[in-house]
């Protein structure tokens, strides 16, 4: 579908690459950030010829979002407290867990939930030969341009809960906080990739993959309402419990302690190395769709 | 003779969903994960309460809230059949029920009943697991006229799930893109049907709103007749109500159905 959208101009298929790049540079970073510009131009030119349909999923999320915000609005018209979470607190919470959703959604949910379909019709020998990093490829081919109007609303509704605390961050914390949402985002990135992966094994990997999607109700809610195993499997394993709720304690000067962010960044890194080693694995086992 | 035609759609509509057991499977465990996260968070809320109360909800009654509407939702809830209805007549399949002495509605309620009876039956072992793991806190039916009203109160949400779906599958006749549209009501539906959770909790003015609405049909009143919240007197009445909206929507869904056949002919020529 989208890979046969031709554009003039583009340099997506196989175009020589830019004389500034370094040939010996395993990976060269103003060649792939020309590509990456190449592949936003081709997102743009396909949502523009989709306007209406464009808009209308932005009203779509905006409502979704609106709708947990309400569910929130709802309980705390019963409770002042969910363990020591006041309501503002939990609704920044739920406005940073979207900002990551949706800037996840935005650069990659598109491209990985499409893997199993290039591994089905064979599609992705055609990545492999590209003088392209595979990963870099499959992980950014497409741009949901929608999620970053979705993860604007998602700024402005964490802006309005801070200032109904009537707390004003630092600059440091502003910063840590736009750290620690990368890092969300890349945890996210980097399961999902794993479980898109599987499909090297096993085509109804697509179910799973949108099962993982699931996962997303789970980071927007206060860590302290878990406990037992459902809290060790998602603070551990898969750490839902932290990818939201560190950034918004470090805003808003609820954490614990500092080694939360030591936890959360340490998982992070191992997940990004477990997913580099089961792409590799993943990989090495692909003997293309006609074989 | 017409009933046996349909007996067989039913009969390949069971077969054709069997192949989807495994996804089932998956779709029904994943959805325990968020279930599980709900049930959290009231707990915690109810553990920070004196009186032990919210709204006129007991701890138990909360928590069984949530477990019958997974229950009623792996019965009634409509998944994959709108979109299928959409691509039927964005591809022209649906020209060939246009020329066979069988209606569109009637075929697709058949698939839909076949859909839902494997779905229920997969989804059985993990929900009764899951409802064995908080057996503590999961409410039965009163008695057994209850749970009777239960029973009729769930197909005619059954029915009306299907019928406002097939509706709004049916503006595929008139937009490209319908699947903005269906997210946008299934959001509707999740909020005033009462799946975030019990619509009496909102403040009155609110609830007594969306009573005259046909959303509390479609999950929150045959809930709540299990949890035995529906008085006796008023559930004949309710009922009647809920019966009413389907035959509406019956009558909706025809009306736009004949509509939008009368256009598509008009594109085909």
């Amino acid at each position: 579908m989208s890979s046969e959208f031709k554009v003039p101009g583009s340099e997506l298929a196989g175009a020589p690459p830019p004389p500034d790049a370094r040939p010996h540079s395993p990976f060269p970073i103003s060649r792939y950030l020309s590509l990456y510009a190449a592949l936003w131009r081709n997102s743009v030119i396909r949502e523009l010829g989709f306007k209406v349909n464009f808009l209308m999923w932005i009203v779509v999320e905006a409502l979704w979002f609106a709708l947990q915000l309400t569910f929130i609005g709802v309980l705390y018209l019963h409770t002042d407290h969910i363990g020591t979470w006041t309501k503002w607190q939990v609704v920044a919470l739920m406005g940073t867990s979207h900002l990551i959703q949706q800037l996840f959604t935005a650069i990659f949910l598109t491209n990985l939930t499409a893997l199993s379909e290039h591994i089905r019709t064979g599609k992705l020998d055609f990545m492999l030969l590209l003088p392209v990093n595979t990963r870099f490829l499959i992980s950014f081919r497409q741009v949901d341009l929608g999620g970053f109007v979705n993860a604007a609303s998602a700024l402005c509704v964490i802006g309005y809960a801070l200032h109904r605390l009537g707390h004003a961050p630092g600059l440091a914390q502003f910063a840590g906080f736009a750290v620690l949402v990368v890092v969300g985002i890349l945890i996210h990135y980097s399961l999902m990739l794993m479980l898109s992966a599987t499909s090297f094994w096993t085509v109804r990997a697509q179910g799973i993959v949108w099962g993982y999607y699931n996962l997303f109700n789970i980071a927007r809610l206060p860590d302290e309402a878990f406990r037992g195993p459902f809290k060790a499997v998602f603070t551990y394993a898969l750490p839902m419990l932290l990818v939201s709720n560190v950034p918004v304690k470090l805003l808003v000067d609820k954490l614990g302690s500092p080694l939360e962010i030591l936890l959360l960044v340490t998982l992070a890194t191992l997940i990004c190395i477990a997913s580099e080693i089961i792409w590799r694995t993943a990989l090495k086992r692909y003997t293309s769709a006609s074989s | 003779m017409t009933m046996s035609k349909y007996w067989h759609v039913l009969n390949i509509g069971l077969q054709n969903t069997l192949v989807y057991r495994l996804n089932f499977l998956f779709r029904a465990t994943f959805g325990l994960i968020p279930l599980t996260a709900t049930i959290f968070v009231w707990r915690t809320i109810y553990a920070g309460k004196a009186d032990g109360r919210v709204g006129s909800y007991e701890l138990a009654q909360m928590v069984s809230y949530y477990l019958v509407v997974t229950i009623v939702d792996a019965l009634t809830a409509v998944t994959e059949d709108d979109w299928q209805i959409a691509a039927d007549i964005k591809d022209g399949n649906i020209s060939q029920f246009l020329l066979k002495p069988m209606d569109y509605l009637t075929y697709r309620l058949c698939l839909f009943g076949a859909g839902r009876l494997v779905y229920a039956v997969v989804a059985l072992v993990p929900t009764v697991a899951f409802l064995w793991l908080l057996r503590a806190d999961f409410v039965l039916p009163p008695d057994a006229a209850t749970a009777g009203w239960f029973i009729v109160s769930v197909g005619l949400t059954a029915l009306l799930q299907f019928l406002m779906s097939f509706t709004l599958a049916l503006l595929a006749f008139w937009v490209l893109e319908v699947a903005t549209f269906i997210f946008i009501a299934f959001a509707f539906e999740y909020l005033a049907g009462g799946h975030l959770f019990p619509l009496d909790i909102l403040p009155p003015a609110v609830a007594a709103l969306l009573d005259y609405t046909p959303f509390p049909y479609l999950t929150y009143f045959p809930v709540s007749i299990w949890l035995g919240r529906v008085p006796a007197e008023a559930l004949a009445h309710g009922v009647l109500v809920q019966l009413l909206w389907v035959v509406a929507a019956y009558a909706l869904a025809r009306l736009v159905w004949s509509r939008g056949i009368r256009k598509y002919s008009a594109v085909g020529g």
